[in-house]
């Protein structure tokens, strides 16, 4: 590390130069910082600041940047000199200290220790960073792989062509089309939305046929796929058993939905009288009538009632059924309510629903299809049953009426619903050794949430990944994101859903959805030939690497990676597929050996900024508390609280990590060994709603803290001093309240014997 | 400011708000140049003012702060923020946008540090809570507020405050001579993202949201519950700051009505089911929830929460349009009329505070566009051809909730890509 030349900056505007000494916390960043120069200045975020660093590195040669002053989340465009070739790092000194701390005489001194000890950190932070450079061996294919040949799939391929990308299109059938190919309307996406409009599928499938960038490839499946993203390797398997094999930059996988098996619902009818039919039936039924009258199927007698039942085998809790609303089926009813009604306005046609599921511009279809005579009764069907001569009766609870009604109709349509296509499930439990029957079922009900009715017997992919052959599914078999803000956020990197697979949706839905699929795909392939990252920690250029002759090849950090990016080869070593990874560090936290890390961020970067506090001796009655932040929540919600003029204890330090799966246990067990009285761990909502970005990240940090006590316990010292908490970014009078909790705490137990 | 560049291969993104920062960020993470246009101080839109989102219950402002900082780390936005297109004419390609941008007076030296609020004494109703709260004639928007840079009110132009605040300041970031500009924008395409607004609640008349206090709506509910809000994240009542601790959601206020608007919101159903839990949250088993309701919209997926709140013994659903509300003068207490309509039996329900779970109708107004644009009747913009290369992306596009409005804005991102792929001719 010869080459490191460090300039520390210190600025003394926002009232940092009247509350602290900046004349002592420059000579630290000189003598114990080993900074080549320390400058204080009053307005360092100022033009002539910005301008003074830039002279500097230029004239000094510095290598490594100290900006000590406001917090790393203020004034990223002044400091922002990450692009030029240095490393920066930003000691919070105004919402980190001076913020947070009253301006008190008494308060003075303590203030002072907290800003020396983040000058000292953030040197030692910086002389262990790399500027990260982009990974020369990035490269990029720019084909796309578009898996499945349905509305979603279509409009995918159709959409990345128009915005100029080659596309290889595999579908299985020997059609594109898909579901909607099999309809003979559709709900309208466009006003007055009166009446059901033409599907487009035919004009869709000429258009993908005539495109010059899109090649399909019918009857074939996709039988292997490695690589990762701007150099994925895919086999195509025909159906004949013709194998190629073709690189592809990025994947959407538009696998779609299976409909759901009408079988399963006897007790409505279906199966004891053709003239049950599911809602798919009857577009057949109508495309066969082909304009003229619809006719049942028992007796070919023309249908002159039609009964719908909503919900048919949804939002339930009975065994077999889906617990969820599939949200096309209210508006495709009324859609086929219309089949009949625009044909012959006598027919008579009732929608038997519970709550009628119409959002946004569909209300106007709703109304339509009130203006056209359809009737809409307010119910929960309990039987159908065949009737005499044909046709069925639908016994039911009139919701509105409260009382028990039948009625009679000569076709009734079940309002079933889909099932996602989404391959098997990769977190399959399987059986281990020495497990209790009790976990063993309870692993097996969590399967069931996670795959629902979704039979998971064939992959979709067949990824050739660590972590399984599929992308993993959120719930009820879906291979959905699990984040509001971030709906295309996947699990594994430059592979995106679209379509039913990803969540019940319409052909409008899908449209939309598969238009954002085709964007990530692009985005994903353009970044991985850049060597940056994807989301969340997009363009970040550090990647992970290993020292292999530490590797004890315990495969923690192949099985730990949220997002399956790491593999194993031969040898069992790992394989760190740079454009798979998020650089969420969950792999460098799990590392035993410690061997893991990026240039700019890694055990020593943070290891050192630990060591670099000054740790006063056990009488002086100021303990030390290290608190280890998630960057995205923890510490802007500390940020905030200071901002909000929130005090908390003089004693803490705070480092912020890019997730608390990157926290390695050597930072706790170092600290409590170097004389830190209390660690606190702040990472986001674990469990079901997680809201970790990094998606495991926070819960491997409490699962590896809840086995920390053993080493607490080799150093006597007393459990309570680590806690890991899970902490929201609204939790600004919380996050300090903690802080000083544990301050109270180290009062109480007493100070570490461990100072030296 | 310095006058931004841009050619024909930029794109002009218009709203801040969600689904503006999503169409802006996922386009520029693709190496395209964009500018984003933001009418008021910050960006953050709607999203920012929400206390929780369904039906994760997490914070909006976590998914913000990602985004802020994608913002901040990305060279190819450039931000104006203050700014209103109020011209946008050519055609694919090759438009040309006039941006109108009002004075700070404030500029970039600004470190938020806050001073010239503390100097400055008149204070105003504060537009990020509804005007629940005050807030000084300098201002941050809001704690998380992006540009961090504070603001300064016209109204304080003239008086002693602005000099105050002129004499706060060290670093010279105060300029009470900045003045409108207005710059020309040459641009590719562009997306058009101004999302919604709340229905006007007074005009829904039987309601009586002008007339009685503890009659709300359900954003305000939301600022209500932010520790930062206006009550500190207490669930009160306007009236007399009492514990609203039986409150009443009336579904489908304003929506799905011919008097009113005639669409469905989509989001409204899944607001109250959420805002029923803060109940829960708040006060446990002495909070109680009633949601008069249509129909209860909980569509896909989003089933389970509705089945959770609904499992609630404190919840309770009644289908009914709730006829008018009166209010009990000497406890300030709501009471709904109405008829449920599972059996027709009249009601009338006594509560302590009534949410209007209002409506979402588009920001824009059709006829103010700075161009023609395809509409529908509720004034929803209409994907068309006609429309060239203007995309519109969330809910200037449809009622939509926070995810469908990402994926919208996402989708208009890859649109706007391919026509400044096409100029740029990358294509074939």
């Amino acid at each position: 590390m010869s080459d490191v030349k460090i300039g520390a900056y210190i600025c003394k505007g926002c009232g940092l130069g009247e509350r602290l000494d900046t004349a002592a916390l420059a000579k630290i960043a000189e003598r114990e910082g080993k900074a080549a120069l320390a400058k204080e200045h009053d307005f360092l975020c100022s033009e002539q600041g910005v301008a003074m660093i830039r002279e500097d590195i230029e004239k000094e040669g510095l290598n490594r940047i100290v900006i000590a002053a406001c917090s790393r989340r203020a004034k990223t465009e002044a400091f922002g000199f990450d692009g030029d070739g240095v490393a920066v790092s930003r000691a919070n000194l105004r919402e980190g200290v001076i913020w947070a701390r009253p301006d008190t005489e008494e308060a003075r001194e303590t203030t002072q220790e907290m800003a020396e000890d983040y000058v000292r950190m953030a040197c030692a932070e910086v002389r262990h960073m790399t500027p990260p450079k982009p990974n020369p061996e990035a490269q990029t294919h720019r084909r796309i792989l578009v898996v499945g040949g349905g509305v979603s799939g279509m409009t995918a391929a159709l959409e990345a062509a128009k915005a100029g990308y080659e596309v290889t299109l595999v579908e299985k059938t020997g059609a594109l089309g898909g579901m909607a190919a099999r309809l003979h309307r559709r709900v309208p996406d466009h006003a007055p939305y009166a009446d059901p409009q033409e599907t487009g599928v035919e004009q869709m499938i000429r258009e993908v046929e005539e495109s010059p960038k899109i090649e399909v490839v019918l009857n074939a499946r996709i039988t292997r796929t490695s690589g990762a993203p701007g150099r994925f390797s895919a086999d195509i398997t025909t159906e004949s058993g013709q194998t190629r094999t073709e690189n592809f930059g990025a994947i959407v996988q538009a696998s779609g939905f299976i409909p759901y098996d009408a079988s399963k619902l006897p007790e409505l009818g279906y199966g004891k009288t053709p003239d049950v039919v599911t809602q798919l039936e009857l577009e057949e039924l109508v495309r066969k009538a082909d304009g003229g009258p619809i006719k049942r199927p028992s007796d070919g007698k023309e249908v002159r009632s039609v009964f719908f039942v909503q919900c048919a085998g949804q939002r339930s809790d009975k065994e077999g059924h889906l617990p969820y609303c599939s949200g096309f089926c209210c508006t495709a009813s009324i859609k086929q309510a219309m089949y009949f009604r625009d044909q012959n306005p006598d027919i008579d046609t009732t929608i038997l629903y519970t709550d009628l599921r119409t959002p946004g511009y569909l209300e106007d279809f709703y109304r339509s299809g009130q203006r056209k005579g359809v009737i809409f009764t307010k119910g929960v069907a309990s039987e159908v049953r065949p009737a005499d001569g044909g046709g069925a009766v639908v016994r039911f609870k009139d919701l509105i009426l409260d009382e028990e009604v039948e009625a009679e109709a000569d076709l009734v349509v079940l309002a079933t619903g889909m099932i996602p296509n989404s391959g098997v499930d990769i977190e399959k439990p399987e059986r281990r050794e020495g497990q209790s029957d009790e976990d063993y079922q309870k692993a097996l009900e969590e399967a069931k949430a996670r795959m629902g009715l979704n039979p998971g017997e064939e992959s979709v992919l067949n990824l050739q990944y660590r972590q399984g052959p599929d992308l993993p599914k959120l719930r009820y078999g879906f291979a959905d994101s699990h984040f509001i803000c971030f709906p295309y956020e996947t699990r594994r990197t430059g592979i995106y859903t679209a379509g039913p697979v990803r969540r019940p949706m319409d052909i409008a839905q899908a449209i939309e959805d598969a238009t954002g699929a085709a964007l990530k795909a692009i985005q994903a392939l353009e970044n991985a030939g850049k060597g940056r990252a994807a989301h969340p920690r997009v363009g970040d250029l550090s990647y992970p690497s290993f020292r292999r002759d530490g590797c004890t090849q315990c495969k923690r950090c192949t099985v730990e990676c949220p997002f399956g990016a790491i593999d194993e080869d031969e040898e069992r070593y790992p394989v760190f597929n740079e454009s798979r990874c998020r650089r969420c560090g969950t792999c460098m936290g799990a590392c035993p050996v410690r061997v893991i890390s990026f240039e700019n961020y890694s055990v020593d970067t943070v290891g050192q900024q630990i060591k670099a506090v000054d740790i006063p001796d056990e009488f002086s009655e100021k303990p030390r508390i290290l608190v280890l932040a998630c960057e995205n929540d923890a510490y802007p919600a500390l940020d905030m609280a200071a901002q909000n003029g929130i005090h908390y204890s003089p004693f803490v330090r705070v480092v912020p990590v890019r997730c608390l799966g990157s926290v390695n246990t050597i930072w706790v067990t170092d600290a409590l060994n170097s004389g830190y009285d209390g660690v606190i761990l702040m990472g986001c909502q674990k469990g079901e709603n997680y809201q970790c970005h990094f998606v495991k990240g926070s819960e491997m940090a409490h699962y590896r803290m809840g086995k920390i006590g053993d080493s607490l316990e080799q150093l006597q010292l007393e459990v309570e001093r680590v806690q890991t908490y899970e902490v929201a970014i609204t939790d600004i009078e919380r996050a300090p309240r903690l802080i000083n909790e544990m301050e109270q705490l180290i009062e109480k137990i007493g100070m570490s014997p461990f100072k030296f | 400011m310095s006058e931004p560049v841009a050619t024909n291969q930029t794109i002009l993104v218009v709203g801040g708000g969600i689904s503006g920062m999503t169409a802006a960020l996922e386009a520029a993470e693709c190496g395209k140049q964009v500018i984003l246009v933001e009418k008021s101080p910050s960006v953050g839109g709607r999203v920012s003012q929400l206390y929780k989102y369904f039906p994760k219950m997490c914070f909006p402002t976590c998914g913000l702060e990602i985004n802020l900082r994608r913002l901040k780390a990305n060279r190819n936005i450039r931000l104006l923020t203050m700014a209103e297109v109020t011209r946008l004419e050519g055609e694919p390609g090759d438009y040309t946008a006039t941006v109108r941008i009002r004075p700070r007076y404030v500029n970039e030296n600004c470190t938020a540090c806050g001073a010239c609020a503390e100097a400055v004494e008149a204070e105003f109703d504060d537009e990020f809570h509804f005007g629940l709260k005050k807030r000084k004639g300098a201002y941050l928007p809001f704690t998380m507020a992006y540009p961090q840079r504070y603001v300064l009110d016209p109204r304080i132009l003239g008086t002693e405050d602005a000099e105050r605040a002129k004499a706060a300041c060290k670093y010279g970031a105060i300029d009470l001579d900045m003045q409108e500009q207005t710059v020309e924008l040459k641009v590719g395409a562009v997306v058009w993202a101004t999302g919604w607004k709340p229905y006007d609640a007074a005009r829904i008349q039987p309601y009586g949201y002008d007339r009685f206090k503890n009659v709300i709506t359900s954003v305000e509910l939301e600022r209500i519950m932010d520790p930062n809000g206006p009550t500190g994240g207490r669930l009160v009542r306007p009236s007399d700051g009492k514990e609203a601790k039986n409150i009443a959601f009336i579904q489908c206020a304003g929506s799905r009505d011919r008097n009113h608007l005639k669409h469905c919101s989509r989001i409204c159903c899944m607001a109250s089911l959420k805002q029923a839990t803060y109940l829960r949250e708040k006060f446990g088993d002495e909070g109680k929830a009633t949601i008069y309701y249509i129909d209860i919209r909980a569509i896909d997926r989003i089933e389970d929460f509705y089945a959770r709140v609904k499992a609630d013994p404190n919840v309770s659903f009644i289908k009914s349009k709730v006829a008018s509300i009166t209010e009990d003068r000497a406890t300030g207490d709501v009471i709904l009329h109405g008829v449920d309509t599972e059996g027709y039996h009249r009601y009338s329900n006594r509560h302590d505070l009534c949410v209007l779970a209002i409506g979402m109708e588009p920001s824009v107004p059709a006829d103010q566009f700075p161009t023609e644009l395809v509409v529908d009747e509720n004034g929803f913009i209409q994907r068309d051809p006609a429309n060239g290369a203007i995309f519109a992306a969330g809910c200037s596009e449809d009622a939509l909730d926070v995810n469908r409005a990402v994926q919208s804005g996402t989708a208009a991102a890859l649109k706007a890509i391919q026509v400044v792929n096409r100029v740029a001719g990358t294509e074939g």
